[in-house]
């Protein structure tokens, strides 16, 4: 079972720094958001391989959309 | 001097221009289309329309700022804070373009602006400077040897870094190399350089800064410090003035030093000069971390110790004119805290925008609020999350928190998310409520198992 990685805000994608594919560590930064002049770091919660990100640069994410699949 | 362009949104153009009407100028407001119905557009005495939210099509366009100036013929332009008021180059072209810049000369901005040329000029100065390597070090090797030089524990921090990203602390050789290798990668995946710079590291630190103004006739003085260490993502939350937890002759030591950086650059207008305080009470001191050369956010608190109406003072420098009272005359008063009402969530600190259902300020004595909106306002995912600051002031740092407890009690948002529940834990938190707090306190308050960084 994969670990799903989802918005806790609205808030637009400013940097990606990760691929499909790619193995992360527990605390890796995948992903940074920015809203109201503030970034945002994502992490990963547990080691494993980015098998999903449906998401590029400066796409618009709802609170709750996914951001990155890990298993 | 008649009239005045306040090139800025939010509670600071809105405050700019009530000291700015008081003097009887005639304000002249700008604005982005997102902004149309907040208070700061209607309380000027006109306003232009810049463009759309995005700041580079409105608040920091120059060119539509400018023209906004010439189309209502105004005769000076305050930038307040963030956007283009630490920007030389808008700076020299409003000069250029015949109106008054209310800010220290284009110089000294761009001076100030570049990080290691502003550590020359204060070290020049005789303030002390953090030890750390002035250029990014050529690869693990070299950083090693700076380490050796500059001593542990110390600071791995990304040269294209910025807002507190890509920076991590080393406290050895082998926790050296580790650092060096995460900083740099992460830095070359985010902003595309890996390069790396060293920095002493001081853990407990205070962020203390110190108030200056230099007035038109050249002198320059003191009006107090600010402790700025409640801070989330090295973010400033909380202000208050005079400092807890600084020794008095520290204290003497910081105000002349912010006084000599101020003469040695020749400095006119508000300015700010942040320090970092290491050390607890009996063994402290203190290096110089940079220099704002413009009004800060936290402004509220010297004005309710001090008695001065920071505005007044900067716009009289602008025109030339004395000071409206004799500043060096001037003794701090009582104790002062900011709190700054943000649209984020009290836990994490997150970020929520909205249109402002509920709006109820606290009002009383000692009590100020700095608003950047109204009910029936949207808070928009455009700009920062302030909305708005307020400011108890009371004859003691325990009475200023008493007071603080009922307006914070009695100031109700809804709509967005809100920090208010924050400052009410921060209260009761012993180190705030004894003073003895340092810049890790937030993160102590929410230790969450992050892993990582």
């Amino acid at each position: 079972m994969g670990q799903q990685i989802t918005s806790d805000l609205a808030a637009n994608v400013w940097k990606v720094l990760v691929s499909t594919g790619d193995s992360v560590a527990a605390g890796d930064t995948l992903v940074i958001l920015e809203s109201m002049k503030m970034e945002i770091p994502v992490e990963a919660e547990t080691s494993g391989v980015v098998t999903t990100l449906p998401i590029s640069e400066g796409d618009v994410l709802d609170e709750g959309d996914l951001i990155a699949e890990i298993s | 001097m008649e009239s005045l362009l306040v090139a800025n949104r939010g509670e600071i153009a809105r405050r700019i221009i009530r000291t700015a009407r008081r003097l009887g100028l005639r304000t002249i407001a700008v604005y982005s289309d997102a902004d149309a119905d907040l208070p700061f557009v209607r309380e000027a005495d006109e306003a232009v329309e810049l463009g759309p939210a995005a700041p580079a099509e409105s608040y920091r366009n120059a060119e539509r700022v400018l023209a906004a100036a010439h189309r209502t013929g105004a005769e000076a332009v305050h930038p307040g804070y963030g956007f283009l008021s630490e920007n030389a180059g808008f700076a020299r072209a409003v000069q250029e373009a015949g109106l008054v810049w209310v800010g220290p000369a284009p110089d000294v901005i761009e001076l100030m602006g570049d990080k290691i040329n502003a550590r020359n000029a204060v070290a020049a100065a005789g303030v002390p400077v953090a030890p750390g390597t002035p250029e990014p070090v050529a690869g693990e090797a070299a950083a090693l040897d700076a380490a050796a030089t500059i001593g542990y524990p110390l600071m791995v921090k990304a040269a294209a870094g910025g807002g507190g990203m890509g920076m991590a602390v080393a406290h050895d050789e082998d926790d050296l190399r580790k650092q060096y290798a995460a900083v740099s990668g992460f830095a070359e995946r985010l902003f595309g350089d890996p390069a790396i710079l060293l920095e002493r590291y001081y853990a407990g630190a205070r962020h203390i800064e110190v108030q200056i103004l230099g007035l038109a006739d050249g002198a320059v003085i003191a009006l107090g410090e600010r402790n700025c260490s409640v801070q989330r993502r090295n973010q400033k939350l909380v202000e208050e003035s005079p400092s807890p937890c600084l020794d008095p002759d520290l204290r003497e030591q910081m105000l002349s030093a912010a006084v000599q950086v101020g003469k040695a650059v020749g400095y006119r207008n508000a300015g700010t000069v942040e320090c970092l305080v290491y050390g607890e009470p009996g063994a402290q001191g203190f290096v110089f971390l940079e220099m704002n050369t413009r009004l800060q956010v936290e402004h509220p608190v010297t004005e309710a110790v001090w008695g001065v109406d920071l505005v007044e003072e900067q716009l009289r420098v602008a025109a030339g004119e004395p000071p409206s009272v004799d500043l060096t005359a001037l003794r701090p008063r009582g104790h002062a805290i900011e709190f700054r009402v943000n649209a984020e969530d009290p836990v994490r600190f997150l970020p929520g925008p909205g249109t402002i259902n509920a709006w109820n300020e606290p009002s009383g004595d000692g009590i100020r609020v700095d608003a950047a909106y109204r009910q029936g306002n949207r808070v928009t995912p455009a700009y920062d999350s302030l909305m708005a600051k307020l400011v108890v002031h009371a004859g003691t740092r325990e009475d200023a928190i008493a007071r603080a407890r009922a307006a914070l009690a009695a100031f109700t948002i809804a709509g967005p998310k809100q920090n208010l529940p924050f400052f009410t834990e921060l209260l009761d938190e012993p180190e705030f409520a004894d003073g003895s707090y340092c810049t890790a306190l937030v993160a102590r308050m929410r230790a969450t198992p992050r892993k990582g960084s």
